[in-house]
């Protein structure tokens, strides 16, 4: 392998490396924060990628919304959470018998896909402009955070890290199969959102890398902004450090997992519309994508941002290198190097019982 | 020999599961129950592995890719024997468990899940992609299973295969659940380090029945294999390795009926929904996993035992659980370890120090303790006590300082060892195992004393040693004066109880110094004076005894010395006479007088 391909994977590797980092980043802040090893992350990333690829194009064939309209399944996953988590809400806060704050909760939790379902009914958002229909698709993906944490986890805060992985899966299920159901079967591959090509010697840099390379750094120094500078973000790091002391101090731990919640479907729709224009989406494509940045996330113990970040680009430069030299065996090479990690991992900190 | 009613029922089951191929069942129905039979034995291996250990594997599904593929080449591309085939593929599918369980079990349990998902993500691509694995398509043309002469090649007559198969999966796991080495099985989950603290090693345990449910796996995959006739790679996929879980979930992740009823019912609502959804939804697609996605998370919220727990209620309403039955009268006594001369130096302290960041919990304490001795560590709350017992015991690890017992350096090694040395302790915040009953908790303590492992308690070849075991712990019951609660559940006695049973425990693991952490809280008066009586006559047969405790009546008329600590200091040491009459020990109590 001559260098010139070398570089060039490298790149390659870097760029898919950047959307990994950010699902590193996202399975690790909702560990710490919640204890829940979060499996379904990658679906945010194909509810991201489609959701678009659906305000650009119009819906698939097979689709069950397809003759409801021309707009996004998600919207219409959206609503359907949304009511089911206010239903539920409203019922045991009624049978409490306080029917105002009943009201109030179902109010809350439905407005903002009311909002939306209306606004994309009245308008035609397929004839918006791109910024605003990413605008839009964030909007839309982003609420399915909390909601899915509301209905799958909250409840069920005190239960075991092995009782919530295995609750992750169910939702791994049951997201997938919704996502056969709203956006049927058909990949989608979206048009790069800046076609300009810069040459550095060999090397080419797309408009896409590079605002790849961007949003992630951007994102990734708002995250530091955000875990440093802020309030709430000190209350989710205290959360995470003892969460029966951030109580204490009056940190709900609700409102903790509601929060890393939204932002790891922000992180994951995100990443979803910077992969849609490399690579085909289909509805089950963000299972994939989001364990490689897992993988990122155990080689961080699921406790270290950096080391995520770190060990996301070297999935992916992995990943490239694989599907140069044994394209068919991708896959297999990057879940592979999931050993070596825990390997290191585990003569690095042998572990204690925590009881 | 008289059967318990239970048991009956049990073989009554069992022989009409085995005859029903006989009888005009149709086709259809057959072939549902191979396909749940061979569930079943996937099932069974993850009610061990998660239900009984706490740790859980979504590649199951692989293990049983292993055992179908491995014979699907030897058989068809060598023409080797089917038998052959079981062979390798339970060979390679203890050395993929072995590989997966060194690299994860020694970190917390959820690595080892997660390293299961890639595992079986990587085999299935590597089937798909593999020329001699025949890619997408499989391999066909697999021979049919001949056993004493008969061929298996339609479903009637591998019905009685697979079930005779399941049925003596679930018979051997249930006797090895009732065993010394399941006994060790049942603590892993939550109760891993009480283990240790009994001298047992609880990462062997977990690659053990890591090991155990990927074997059944690979069973059921050799199984279908000869079953089916052909192989592919879309039944060894991760989304099954998935579902298994969820029927060892749904069934009732703690028990071996569960995963009957759990793979059973798995199967029929997955039927059932292949037929319904694609009206429901007007096209056709794997939609039934949103059902079953959304049923995992119901079954965890709001039953986390699954099924089987309204199984259980039933039949214990008509055929209530029979005791164990006591045949141990006559059974030989365990070796016991020879005791130090009484005066000797057994236990040696030199200023261990445990620091937590900042915090100087011990703060360099010396002391000694010499055969035959009731020494009291005793001391304000927050004074280190329960601290340096973790200390010694290897509980916790020593920022510095030595310790030796009976010329052994101590320091450093890791709880089991020092057990396994004769020292043995009981809990603070007791800990034992509240679904088991009293006997069954001591009978743990003994562990270290025998050696019948996994094989021995599937084949029953282990009841001379389990009966030595219950005489031993009835005889420590009995001693302490817990004879008439043999049978209760552990988790139903009043807290003053349970610290005896840990103190019989303790003297199940036939100790030669017992470290005792408040063994008199929660005591009524008779019942603490009953235990110092008991406590000297161990200390008559040459045992030693630390004791932590706060009731000074108790520790003032039992002890020969006593160490009294204050902020993790040593304060003083002297007889109890000289700590009463000890000013210090007062201000340390009571503060002083200005």
């Amino acid at each position: 392998m001559d260098p010139t391909i070398a570089a060039i994977l490298t790149l390659d590797g870097v760029g898919n490396g950047a959307i990994y980092a950010l699902l590193a980043l996202a399975t690790v802040l909702l560990f710490a924060v919640t204890r829940v090893i979060f499996i379904p992350q990658g679906e945010f990333v194909a509810f991201g990628a489609l959701t678009f690829a659906m305000l650009q194009q119009g819906n698939p064939v097979g689709s069950l919304w397809q003759r409801y309209g021309d707009l996004p399944g998600t919207l219409w996953l959206l609503a359907l959470i949304a009511l089911i988590a206010a239903a539920i809400d409203a019922t045991r806060t009624w049978r409490l018998g306080q029917r105002r704050r009943a009201r109030r909760e179902a109010l809350t939790t439905l407005a903002l896909p009311t909002a939306l379902v209306v606004l994309c009914v009245l308008s035609h958002p397929r004839s918006w402009p791109m910024l605003a229909q990413l605008l839009l698709t964030l909007a839309i993906v982003t609420p399915l955070g909390p909601l899915v944490y509301r209905l799958a986890y909250q409840r069920l805060a005190d239960a075991s890290v092995l009782v919530l992985l295995i609750v992750s899966v169910g939702v791994h299920f049951a997201l997938t199969g919704l996502g056969l159901l709203f956006f049927g079967a058909e990949a989608f591959r979206n048009p790069p959102f800046w076609d300009a090509r810069f040459s550095l010697g060999p090397l080419t840099l797309t408009g896409q890398s590079i605002i790849i390379f961007g949003s992630s750094a951007a994102l990734i120094v708002l995250l530091w902004l955000f875990f440093e500078r802020t309030l709430r973000g000190k209350a989710l790091r205290a959360t995470a450090v003892n969460r029966t002391g951030a109580r204490l101090m009056g940190i709900s731990p609700a409102t903790a997992g509601r929060l890393s919640f939204t932002m790891a479907a922000f992180m994951g729709a995100l990443s979803g519309l910077l992969i849609g224009p490399s690579t085909s989406v289909y509805y089950d494509s963000g299972f994939l994508i989001g364990l490689k940045g897992f993988v990122a996330a155990v080689f961080a113990g699921l406790a270290s941002y950096p080391l995520a970040a770190v060990g996301a680009l070297g999935v992916g430069i992995i990943e490239s290198f694989a599907s140069f030299s044994a394209s068919a065996f991708k896959e297999v090479i990057v879940f592979t190097t999931i050993l070596p990690v825990l390997l290191w991992r585990s003569l690095r900190d042998p572990h204690r019982e925590e009881e | 020999m008289k059967l318990a009613p239970r048991r009956l029922l049990t073989i009554a089951i069992a022989l009409l599961v085995l005859v029903l191929p006989l009888l005009p069942v149709p086709e259809f129905w057959i072939t549902q129950l191979n396909l749940i039979g061979l569930y079943s034995i996937v099932a069974l291996g993850l009610v061990l592995l998660t239900g009984v250990g706490g740790l859980t594997s979504f590649g199951q599904a692989a293990f049983v890719g292993v055992g179908a593929y491995s014979t699907a080449v030897l058989t068809t591309q060598f023409a080797l024997s089917p038998w052959l085939g079981l062979l390798a593929g339970v060979v390679i599918t203890v050395a993929i468990a072995l590989v997966l369980a060194a690299l994860t079990l020694r970190m917390s349990g959820h690595y080892l899940p997660l390293a299961t998902i890639a595992w079986g993500l990587s085999l299935s691509y590597t089937m798909a992609n593999v020329e001699g694995l025949g890619r997408y398509d499989g391999l066909l043309g697999i021979p049919a299973l001949h056993l004493f002469g008969i061929s298996l090649h339609d479903g009637r007559r591998m019905y009685l295969l697979i079930w005779a198969v399941a049925l003596l999966a679930a018979l051997a796991t249930q006797r090895l659940l009732d065993s010394r080495p399941g006994r060790a099985i049942r603590a892993l989950k939550g109760g891993a380090a009480m283990a240790e603290a009994m001298g047992i090693s609880t990462y062997r345990y977990k690659v053990v029945i890591f090991v155990c449910a990927a074997v059944l796996a690979a069973i059921s995959g050799w199984l279908f294999a000869h079953y089916q006739r052909a192989v592919n790679p879309t039944p060894f996929g991760l989304n099954r390795g998935i579902e298994y879980l969820f029927m060892a979930v749904l069934g009732g992740v703690g028990q071996v009926g569960g995963a009957f009823v759990g793979a059973g019912a798995v199967k029929l609502i997955e039927d059932k929904l292949q037929e319904w959804l694609p009206l429901l939804t007007g096209t056709n697609g794997n939609y039934e996993v949103i059902v079953f996605g959304v049923l995992i998370v119901l079954v965890l919220k709001y039953a986390p035992d699954g099924l089987w727990p309204a199984v259980s209620r039933l039949l214990e309403r008509w055929l209530p659980l029979a005791r164990r039955v006591i045949d141990w009268a006559h059974a030989a006594r365990l070796p016991e370890r020879g005791r130090p001369q009484a005066g000797d130096v057994l236990l040696q302290v030199q200023s261990v120090r445990k620091e937590f960041g900042g915090l100087v919990a011990v703060n360099d304490v010396s002391f000694e303790l010499r055969a035959g001795e009731i020494v009291g560590l005793i001391g304000p709350n927050g004074a280190g006590k329960s601290t340096t017992f973790n200390l010694l015991t290897g509980t916790l690890a020593l920022t510095r300082g030595s310790a030796t017992f009976a010329g052994h350096t101590i320091a450093g090694l890791p709880a089991r060892a020092i057990a396994r040395l004769g020292v043995s302790r009981t809990f603070q915040h007791v800990k034992l195992l509240p679904e088991m009953t009293v006997l069954e908790n001591v009978a743990l303590g003994a562990h270290q004393r025998g050696r019948r492992g996994v094989l021995s308690a599937m084949l029953r070849t282990d009841r001379d040693e389990e009966r030595r075991f219950f005489a031993e712990a009835q005889r420590q019951l009995e001693r302490i004066g817990m004879g008439a609660q043999l049978h209760e559940l552990a988790g139903n006695l009043p807290l003053g109880p349970q610290r005896l049973l840990e103190i019989a425990r303790a003297l199940c693991t036939d100790p030669v110094l017992l470290l005792l952490d408040e063994p008199a809280a929660g005591l009524r008066l008779q019942e603490k004076q009953a235990l110092a009586a008991v406590l000297r006559q161990l200390k008559g047969e040459g045992i030693s005894i630390l004791l932590v405790e706060h009731d000074m009546d108790f520790v003032m008329g039992l002890t020969d010395r006593i160490v009294v600590m204050e902020f993790g200091t040593k304060l003083l040491e002297g007889t109890p006479a000289e700590v009463q009459a000890s000013p210090a020990v007062r201000a340390a109590y009571l503060g002083t007088e200005h």
